[in-house]
């Protein structure tokens, strides 16, 4: 579980985080979600320990970020998965040496045992036949497969993504939001998705932060987000024709 | 001010290339890849142009040598002392900046734009010492390249000299040994270690502190080259003025 409280960042003069606060549960999917310039990326990266926050805790399973030595720390690190809006596959090394890579850093496991658990998570996204080949040499959904395989090699706690689904088409982005749900199921991480992506909110958002200059407007989950009047999320979700219509179905089929 | 700050930040850069070094089952391979792609790589265009650019200094040495009470060894001492204290070391590795370090910058700035270098930081891995160490470390092997383009620049010389007919074997072999301090070949790769360190660290910083895209690549290279250029120009300056006034 990862707790937030009070998260402030500002660059320069630009107070981007306002003070944010909220729960992300473990074994669940849980989406930050709003407008591009909203702070999510920032949210996310502080999240990560990419940029240092200048106020507020952040905790993770009950261990605040910022009291721990540099030796926890880096223990925690380990235990995080990441994957990027573009994949952030290295470009020198083959999809199987991708995957090892964590392996390859934290463990000192022997060659075969390394390639037969990241032939293993391979599997696990569905790529049987890719391992010799380079990123550049796979399309955008395999990439974000093997990104997605990287991030769980090492079996990390957390799993966070940036935008997985960006670039794709609706039906592998489908594909790629079911599989991390599987695997926050199947694993019980605490995985934390920063999305704007509407179909990824109803398929599959256990919990949802919606953020708004800064601040986090409303939260909820993919059931609640239908049925709330909080003009500002509605304003965001229901911004298409198709989806207005969806929730006038479904309000009225629940009435 | 912005100067200021980016000597700070290229500083800070350095001493957080030592912390939290990489394993070394992994540093072992990155430098060898670093040899491959920095120092093996450059041989054919060292080589190359050495065994030239030897070759035309002393061509014009010889032209320019039209009194008889000169000795005709003068040419290939003259080629020696060029090539061995200047050309080798100090005007190789400007073009080593060209070459070297814009794969450098390159590189290390194609891996920021594509948020590989977060991807490193996020495993909680010093992304500095994964990316820069293993260049510093391959371009220890720097002084190696700048003797073979030594050779190689004498070598030219005697063959432009003895078949263009400007003076005989003799009487080069004879000038490249005149004279012979053996402290300016001590002084030379005092200047490529120095040069070597820069090569591997300032096209680094070029490419670790990029922000930005593609076009944003092109232009860290192009800063970079510059860079690279003026400090060793300058560090040249001081480092002759030091070691042999």
């Amino acid at each position: 579980m990862i707790e937030v409280k009070d998260i402030h960042k500002s660059f320069g003069d630009a107070h981007i985080l306002k003070g944010i606060s909220t729960t992300f549960e473990t074994g669940k999917t849980n989406l930050i979600i709003g407008q591009s310039g909203s702070g999510k990326t920032v949210f996310l990266k502080c999240l990560l320990g990419l940029f240092e926050k200048d106020k507020g805790t952040i905790s993770y399973d009950g261990n605040i970020y910022s009291e721990l030595t540099d030796d926890q720390k880096r223990d925690l690190r380990a235990d995080m998965g990441m994957v990027f809006q573009g994949s952030a596959l290295f470009d020198s090394m083959t999809i199987l040496e991708n995957v090892m890579f964590p392996l390859r850093m934290f463990t000192n496991q022997p060659k075969s045992e390394m390639e037969e658990r990241a032939d293993f998570v391979l599997k696990r996204v569905n790529l049987v036949d890719a391992h010799n080949k380079y990123p550049a040499e796979a399309s955008g959904g395999m990439q974000k497969r093997v990104a997605i395989a990287r991030a769980i090699v090492n079996k990390p706690k957390f799993l966070f993504c940036d935008e997985p689904n960006s670039g794709l088409d609706p039906k592998t982005a489908i594909v790629i939001d079911n599989l991390i749900q599987e695997i926050t199921d199947e694993y019980q991480i605490t995985t934390v998705i920063n999305s704007h992506d509407m179909n990824s909110v109803m398929e599959i958002g256990e919990k949802i932060v919606f953020l708004k200059d800064g601040l986090k407007a409303w939260e909820g989950s993919k059931e609640t987000i239908f049925k709330t009047d909080n003009k500002v999320v509605t304003d965001f979700v229901y911004s298409s024709n198709l989806f207005k219509k969806v929730r006038k179905m479904y309000i009225e089929e629940n009435q | 001010m912005t100067y200021l700050h980016n000597i700070g930040t290229y500083f800070l850069m350095i001493v957080e290339m030592f912390r939290k070094p990489t394993k070394w089952s992994v540093m072992r391979n990155l430098i060898l890849k670093d040899i491959d792609d920095l120092i093996i790589g450059s041989l054919g265009i060292v080589a190359f142009l050495s065994f030239f650019v030897g070759g035309v200094v002393t061509i014009q040495t010889a032209l320019n040598i039209d009194n008889p009470l000169i000795p005709k060894y003068l040419v290939g001492f003259a080629t020696r002392q060029s090539i061995v204290l200047e050309f080798a070391p100090t005007f190789m590795s400007i073009i080593m900046a060209g070459k070297v370090g814009s794969f450098i910058t390159s590189s290390i700035g194609s891996m920021r734009v594509t948020e590989q270098i977060d991807a490193l930081e996020v495993m909680g891995i010093n992304s500095l010492n994964y990316l820069v160490f293993p260049k510093l470390m391959a371009m220890l092997l720097y002084p190696f390249v700048i003797s073979i383009a030594m050779f190689l620049g004498i070598i030219g010389g005697l063959v432009a000299c003895v078949y263009g007919g400007f003076s005989t074997l003799t009487d080069y072999i004879t000038g490249i040994q005149e004279g012979f301090i053996s402290f300016h070949i001590i002084y030379a790769f005092i200047k490529t270690f120095v040069f070597a360190f820069i090569l591997a660290t300032i096209p680094s910083f070029h490419g670790f502190y990029m922000r930005g895209g593609a076009l944003e690549v092109g232009k860290a290279s192009t800063t970079s080259f510059v860079w690279t250029s003026v400090v060793i120009i300058v560090v040249n300056y001081f480092l002759t003025d030091m070691l042999l006034s």
